[in-house]
């Protein structure tokens, strides 16, 4: 039965679900970074008309929804399933959006990894054909993550070099068994393979150093995707994680470098969606964080890139750190996890 | 005696985890940047020890006016009590911190601030249970841990003065 | 001069805790109830008193002058009797608590949270 698993920890995506819809929006903030014209959206006002946070971060959720519903040309009632996630307790953020949506809803944690994590077992049942659409997605937002994880936002303190800044984002994206929307001889990117990463821990305490903390997962599942499926990293034209920051990805590289890759290779096919979305005189330190960062990265500026032909296949790999908002106080440790999806243009 | 081994083992292992932390932590380390501890410094002290001048200047000027030292002290720190729990309102309090660090959070405006700030961000979630309780969620450890302090002390002297 | 100690000895204070929120993994609720703590310990050694003497509120406007105001309160009451310990140092400080309280309280019941502007 499981002939579609090959090596120790990734799936052949044998019909290559299609990403037909794809769909973010940005807070103010990431609106004034570089990756500002890849957004459908940026708000100018964080609380987007609604009363908290947590309902702007909803409603921000729905809105990528939406678009890219929109993009794929179906309606709430053709998607079979909406696979999610967020960062907030119990991931309400998701679940209230599924309660407006009425999709049937699979919730999902992984910390920011949750966006690959959403796309992988999406693409796995609409290949293994148990649903012909599905979307996933996810989101985070400076003001609910902060309050929750850190200190109050108006609180006075001073952010160490190596804290990262959550996204205030959401993307989304529609994958489905057959490209409808999309136009005879355009070009369409499909999921090819899928490699489910381990939990890692390398006893990293400090909350503040999510990039460090989460890097050897990264490079644990990029490892085990490489020799999974007997490729090098120059086979894919970006390896892309998700919220390393820049620390994280000095780090991520290192350890590529000492596992006897080649260090051109690692320079000219490695990047980090956590220091693609702010720009460093935007003052984030360690570069950007949360669900929303390779979320909305993906839903914007890389599928658009890949439709324009500027990249042929990518491998995405949203990293998350697990944590919760008491774990680091009984003094354990934050063990990360990373996914990987390979996806290619045809 | 099989379960004392898997002890010992589980213990051998809980300290090979720790070590294995140190040097990662020793290893990332290399790759944050350092904080700029002499200008964040400079600017903590000039900025707290304008405060303190200040504060010095109202109070002379309230003694001056017939207020005992005790008193004017009292007021010197309800003025600056409530002028930083209303910046903090404002939102200006944590743009002056991001520059100022230690300057304002260790004078006694950083205990202000840090009463209102998670008071203001739970309002959503009633004044009671959240404004209400949210307000003691920083503040809170400071007065348990200097009042329980400051009583000890005074049993303490109360049984040298008795006996 | 006065004012020149006020301002040394409070910048003083300051660049310690700079030092202990840059240099140390602490964070600053735990940084302020080191502080206090540290006043009250000082205080109860009597070796707060000339610091005070020295600098006014350069060394009772930092967080260890609200521990010195804690403690101060705890010992002059314990020249009077057993409660009187006990109520001296809220007694000392109940001022500026009860301001802190209820200023704070309204403030927070007005203002709304805002987006960080930085």
């Amino acid at each position: 039965m499981a002939n579609r698993k090959i090596g120790a920890q990734t799936v052949q995506l044998e019909n290559r679900p299609y990403i037909i819809g794809r769909g973010n929006i940005g807070g103010k903030k990431e609106g004034e970074g570089p990756l500002a014209d890849s957004f459908d959206q940026i708000l100018d006002d964080d609380m987007f008309g609604e009363k908290s946070w947590e309902k702007a971060e909803c409603k921000m959720l729905e809105a990528a929804m939406e678009k890219a519903m929109m993009r794929a040309q179906l309606k709430k009632e053709n998607i079979d399933i909406m696979l999610c996630g967020d960062l907030i307790n119990q991931i309400m953020t998701s679940s209230f959006a599924a309660r407006d949506m009425h999709i049937p809803f699979l919730g999902l944690y992984g910390a920011c990894s949750t966006m690959t994590e959403s796309l992988v077992i999406g693409s796995m049942l609409v290949d293994g054909g148990f649903a012909r659409s599905i979307i996933a997605g996810a989101s985070s937002h400076f003001c609910t993550a902060e309050r929750q994880f850190r200190m109050p936002v108006e609180h006075g303190n001073q952010r160490p070099t190596s804290a990262q800044w959550t996204a205030t984002a959401a993307g989304a994206v529609v994958v489905s068994e057959w490209p409808h929307a999309i136009a005879k001889g355009m070009p369409v990117v499909r999921a090819t393979e899928a490699t489910i990463g381990k939990v890692i821990d390398a006893g990293i305490r400090d909350a503040n150093q999510m990039g460090a903390a989460m890097a050897p997962a990264a490079v644990d599942t990029l490892l085990n995707h490489l020799q999974d499926t007997g490729r090098d990293i120059d086979y894919y034209d970006l390896v892309v994680t998700g919220d390393l920051g820049y620390i994280g990805k000095d780090i991520m590289a290192d350890l590529l470098a000492d596992a006897g890759l080649d260090k051109n290779k690692i320079f000219s096919h490695y990047d980090d969606c956590g220091t693609m979305l702010f720009s460093k005189e935007q003052d984030v330190h360690g570069g950007a964080s949360g669900c929303g960062c390779s979320a909305s990265v993906f839903a914007g500026k890389l599928l658009k890139d890949m439709e324009q032909g500027k990249y042929r296949r990518i491998l995405l790999m949203s990293t998350g750190a697990l944590l919760s908002t008491i774990s680091p106080y009984q003094g354990e440790s934050i063990p990360g996890i990373a996914h990987a999806i390979a996806l290619e243009v045809e | 005696m099989a379960l004392q081994i898997s002890e010992e083992k589980n213990k051998e292992k809980e300290k090979q985890k720790k070590e294995i932390g140190k040097a990662y932590g020793k290893y990332a380390k290399q790759f944050t940047p350092r904080p700029k501890y002499f200008s964040n410094s400079v600017k903590a002290f000039i900025v707290g020890g304008l405060i303190c001048t200040a504060a010095l200047a109202v109070q002379n000027r309230l003694q001056a006016m017939g207020l005992s030292q005790k008193d004017a002290g009292t007021f010197v720190t309800i003025g600056l009590v409530a002028l930083a729990q209303l910046l903090t309102g404002l939102g200006i309090f944590d743009v002056i911190a991001k520059h100022a660090g230690a300057g304002v959070i260790v004078p006694i405006t950083g205990f202000a601030n840090s009463m209102v700030a998670p008071a203001i961000e739970y309002k959503k979630e009633g004044p009671v249970l959240g404004t209400g309780a949210k307000l003691f969620s920083v503040a809170g450890p400071v007065l348990v841990c200097g009042i329980s302090a400051a009583t000890v002390v005074g049993i303490i002297y109360w049984f040298i003065e008795k006996f | 001069m006065e004012y020149l100690w006020a301002f040394i000895i409070g910048g003083i204070w300051c660049v310690i805790g700079q030092l202990l929120l840059d240099g140390t993994k602490l964070t600053a609720p735990r940084v302020l109830v080191i502080f206090v703590v540290t006043g009250v310990v000082l205080q109860a050694l009597n070796l707060y008193q000339p610091i005070v003497d020295l600098a006014g509120n350069g060394a009772t406007v930092p967080l260890p002058g609200f521990g010195y105001n804690l403690a101060k309160g705890a010992m002059e009451g314990a020249q009077k009797g057993f409660l009187e310990a006990i109520t001296g140092p809220i007694k000392a400080t109940a001022a500026g608590v009860a301001v802190a309280i209820t200023f704070g309280y309204i403030v927070s019941l007005i203002f709304t949270p805002k987006s960080p502007k930085r």
